[in-house]
């Protein structure tokens, strides 16, 4: 879809068409959004990372002036889901509400709906748990050894990839030539480890919804997801509603970055809603952002890089483990996006990649901005440099050499035909005044002939 | 102790789409009686300017002006689906779906006034000041707004159109991992000049200076708009976040912003963009994506600019003081040990 | 606890209210009165967005008990404007694309404007210094100090240092 004829509108700087609003505070989010009789839900939480939920006493947080009801695991028809159940990601393993265990700090164990934010607030803090600390799992390699507690309830701490081929494979994997075979021929041989720590979307508006109850029996629930479709059809499959009873309005979003994709206060919201008949809004604090919704989730990559005395690298082994945390959300998705593109922009004919999917007791982790690619190209680009200085050229020169054109293979044995790395560099370098050589200022992204595909 | 510079470099690539595809969005438009279009759809704008680019891209393809242009979302009543806005996917899915629904709306459009211009529809043109003429003759012309009210009461005809673009979706060989995730590659590359206190461990980010390769820029000022917010978000993951301190443990897990560390105005380096533009294959008017890739390459090109300044190889994220002092204090220890 | 009522001047209207002692600016403003432009991004004082001026300073209407207000001038976003004429610092940064998501976009036009008050023609640091107390998670911030200069020039003419 090139334009032929010259552009009228698309390549200009018009003005936003929501700038008016956004500097006269007209603009409406979620949270501006009231009702007359709204109630206000607030969530009671897991406070130890794994143990077992034997009970929750609500009689003294009944007692708060302006408690309206309480809801547990019994009130929500379908409690155990998985958002990738629409992708085709099996199996279900988050509950809405907790059952009988915990597993990680801030899960949701009860809802509680009262008149005011404030009761609500206060009714949680009455609600006494009867909880029995085991001890987590936090390590993404302790949690794959062998004799490691299993905190899924599949039996494995990793997600199985490859059921719908009847297989069940530990992790995602990507197969191009022969390492091993590479590795003996290679000069030299280039080993990383890479970490990247969770971190947080942090937008300035938290997650939030309002679900309100129609005269002819739908819901209309005013959210800030990113995806409202998939958070419509999530939350009918949790409430085992017919899709067509939900209205969903959104479209506003105060910052997304991926952290308004979980689907987490819609259910509760509209079931609170379900049940009282009243307008009910679901909105977290700063604290439940931070701590409670999803993070980005940690990465932690080994390379192994084989590498010939002219820098071109000839061999590349990944094994990532990918923090999912306590739940799915959309880990192993990014799993998969990830395994995609951690040998980089870069033509590697032997290439093994091997990514698991890992659960431990903590935040589960979601999608980010860049979700499994940032971590890959923090890995990628600093091996990168280890190589050059390994093999005594500049950080320019390894990657000019190594860098893929239209026609090469990448390792998911997929063709590439919009190589621009090549001119992204040398428009780098004559930005910065750096002086590269002719040979590779006349490469071009289109210069090998047939490519190595 | 001194503050020591260095540069360093990284190339990347970002995808657009959501992995594998299978990701569709669905655009509607009609035309109002006095020539208005509406664009209907369920599609969300998180504050990068979605509504305002797709309106623009519905602009250009209907052939008419950007004010007569409304974007009305999101509603799932009344919006066709999208499957959401992540991934780098909305400009590129959505975009492609409001061309095609474009199309069939300026057919009729065209359609009608050839009617009221006694003229063939292959012989006119819109000329995105409000009017369809003829081809060659200018001076020959209707305005849109008395062709929608020709449709609506002469001919009986709605000026509408529907369109729907889905990359269809891969699947991915269990043994090698084949597999077609995306739709287009994207691609930058940064060069970070940073300082290092060595008495401290702190760095200074003096300059990002980045070249972004994105297909097409549907629009430039909110295309910087990503490099900036983006270059700053990059920096901040690659010396401040963390909502897990003494990962893998979580304890002291921040729950307010005094504890969750972000760079302020303060703290701003120095930013200098380029924009390339290789039209994609497969999106609207050749539109890759950006929005994700501009948080990207300044985190390693500021790893690899703290190495070229203090030879210290930072490995994991955020990248702290305690990291970079504890690493000063290992290379000298290796450095003051006797050669074998 | 009981009530009280609590008189101040709220963007050039005088307004009785009657609070629970202890009820945030924020609170008041935004629930019981309706200026939904004060934001709650965090409710502890972290993100400026819940910023208004009280006698012309910037302050956190979150930590601010609707009592410490009594007999004051409160300034929201919606009193910026007059009709529907924008003030120079909204039109700035409309022009700037200082604006993305929108959230934090009050309290930065509360507390720019708050500034140039004061000082007609602010250099860079000083701009950034009084910007500090406000986080933007979408523009990278430079939008935002481009929008307080231009704004500056605008109202106070060409002196800037």
């Amino acid at each position: 879809m090139v334009a032929e004829t010259p552009l009228n509108v698309v390549g200009t700087s018009v003005p936003r068409r929501d700038g008016l609003g956004h500097v006269t505070g007209k603009t409406i989010y979620v949270d501006d959004i009231k009702f007359p009789d709204m109630l206000h839900l607030k969530v009671v939480r897991s406070p130890i990372p794994y143990g077992k939920l034997n009970g929750i006493d609500l009689s003294e947080a009944e007692k708060v002036p302006g408690f309206v009801r309480a809801l547990t695991h019994r009130d929500v028809p379908k409690n155990v889901y998985t958002i990738l159940t629409l992708i085709g990601v099996q199996p279900d393993d988050e509950p809405v509400l907790a059952v009988d265990k915990v597993m990680y700090v801030g899960e949701p164990i009860a809802a509680i709906l009262a008149e005011t934010e404030e009761a609500a607030m206060e009714a949680v803090s009455k609600v006494r748990l009867d909880l029995e600390p085991w001890e987590p799992v936090l390590d993404v390699e302790e949690a794959l050894k062998p004799g490691a507690p299993i905190i899924k309830d599949w039996g494995t701490n990793y997600f199985i990839y490859d059921y719908e081929y009847g297989q069940a494979n530990e992790c995602r994997k990507v197969r191009l030539g022969d390492v091993d075979k590479a590795f003996e021929e290679a000069d030299f041989i280039v080993e990383g480890r890479y970490q990247t720590k969770p971190i947080e979307h942090a937008p300035v508006e938290t997650t939030g919804c309002v679900a309100k109850p129609e005269p002819d029996g739908r819901f209309t629930v005013y959210t800030n997801t990113q995806a409202l479709f998939f958070t419509l059809d999530n939350t009918a499959l949790i409430l085992q509603i017919p899709f067509q009873k939900l209205h969903f309005v959104g479209g506003t979003v105060g910052g997304g970055f991926g952290g308004k994709v979980d689907v987490i206060v819609e259910p509760l919201a509209t079931l609170g809603a379900m049940k009282t008949g009243r307008p009910v809004k679901y909105r977290f604090t700063r604290d439940e952002e931070m701590r409670a919704s999803s993070s980005r989730g940690a990465w932690r990559m080994y390379f192994k890089d084989g590498v010939m005395k002219d820098g071109r690298i000839i061999a590349r082994k990944v094994v990532t483990y990918a923090d999912s945390g306590a739940y799915h959300r959309h880990t192993p998705y990014a799993v998969t996006k990830h395994a995609a593109n951690v040998a980089g922009p870069y033509y590697i004919p032997n290439v093994w990649i091997d990514v698991y999917c890992v659960y431990t007791n903590r935040q589960p982790g979601s999608a980010m901005r860049g979700f499994g690619v940032t971590p890959a190209s923090f890995a990628v680009e600093v091996q990168m440099d280890k190589i050059a200085e390994t093999v005594g050229l500049d950080p320019w020169a390894i990657r000019f050499i190594n860098a893929y054109r239209n026609g090469d293979i990448r390792p998911h044995r997929k063709v590439v035909d919009d190589a621009t790395l090549i001119e992204v560099m040398q428009a780098a370098a004559d930005m910065v005044g750096y002086d590269l050589p002719d040979e590779y200022r006349q490469m071009s992204s289109n210069d090998r002939e047939g490519g190595n595909g | 102790m001194a503050k020591v510079r260095g540069v360093g470099i990284a190339a990347v690539n970002y995808p657009t789409g959501m992995n594998l595809g299978g990701d569709p969005s669905q655009a509607l438009i009609h035309a109002t009686t006095t020539g208005n279009f509406v664009i209907s759809l369920s599609s969300t704008d998180l504050g990068q300017g979605l509504k305002t680019v797709i309106a623009q891209i519905g602009a250009e393809a209907l052939g008419v002006p950007f004010e007569n242009v409304l974007i009305d979302t999101a509603d799932t009543d009344t919006g066709p689906h999208c499957m959401g806005t992540f991934a780098s996917r909305a400009t590129h899915r959505v975009g492609n779906a409001v061309i095609r629904a474009a199309q069939e709306a300026k057919r009729v459009l065209l359609e009608v006034a050839a009617d009221e211009l006694e003229v063939a529809p292959e012989d006119l043109e819109t000329d995105g000041q409000g009017f369809v003429r003829v081809k060659g003759s200018p001076d020959r012309s209707i305005s849109v707004i008395d062709v929608a009210l020709a449709a609506h009461f002469k001919y009986g005809k709605t000026i509408s159109g529907r369109g729907m673009y889905i990359k269809p979706k891969s699947e991915v060989d269990p043994e090698t991992g084949a597999m077609d995730p995306d739709s287009a590659e994207a691609h930058a590359c940064t060069v970070a000049e940073v300082e290092v206190d060595t008495e401290t461990g702190e760095v200074t980010v003096l300059s990002l200076k980045s070249v972004y390769e994105v297909g097409r820029q549907v629009n430039p000022a909110l295309v910087e708009g990503q490099i900036r917010g983006g270059s700053w978000m990059g920096m901040s993951h690659a010396l401040y976040e963390t909502t897990h301190p003494y990962y893998p443990t979580v304890d002291h897990m921040p729950t307010s912003f005094s504890e969750y560390l972000m760079p302020g105005p303060m703290e701003l380096p120095e930013i200098e963009m380029r924009v390339l533009e290789y039209p994609s294959h497969t999106g609207p008017y050749g539109v890759k994506g950006v929005g994700e890739m501009t948080a990207n390459s300044p985190i390693p090109a500021i790893a690899n600019a703290i190495y070229n300044a203090v030879g210290v190889r930072c490995t994991e994220l955020p990248i702290t003081p305690e990291m970079i002092l504890r690493g000063l204090e290992e290379k000298q220890a290796r450095e003051a040990m006797p050669a074998d | 606890m009981t009530a009280k009522i609590v008189s101040f001047n709220l963007n050039g209207r005088d307004v009785d209210v009657m609070v629970k002692p202890l009820t945030t600016l924020q609170k008041l403003l935004r629930e019981d009165l309706g200026y939904t432009a004060v934001k709650i991004g965090c409710k502890q004082g972290g993100c400026g967005s819940c910023t208004v001026l009280v006698d012309g300073e910037p302050m956190m209407s979150c930590l601010l008990p609707v009592e410490d207000v009594a007999g004051r001038r409160v300034t929201t976003l919606e009193g910026l404007a007059q009709g529907d004429e924008l003030h120079p610092v909204q039109e700035a940064f409309f022009e700037n694309y200082a604006i993305q998501c929108g959230y934090c976009s009050p309290g930065m036009i509360m507390v720019s404007t708050a500034l140039l008050e004061h000082n007609a023609h602010p250099s860079r640091e000083e701009i950034v210094e009084a910007l500090s107390g406000n986080i933007c998670r979408c523009t990278g911030y430079e939008p935002i100090i481009r929008a307080v200069s231009t704004a500056a020039e605008r109202m106070n003419g060409n002196g800037s240092r």
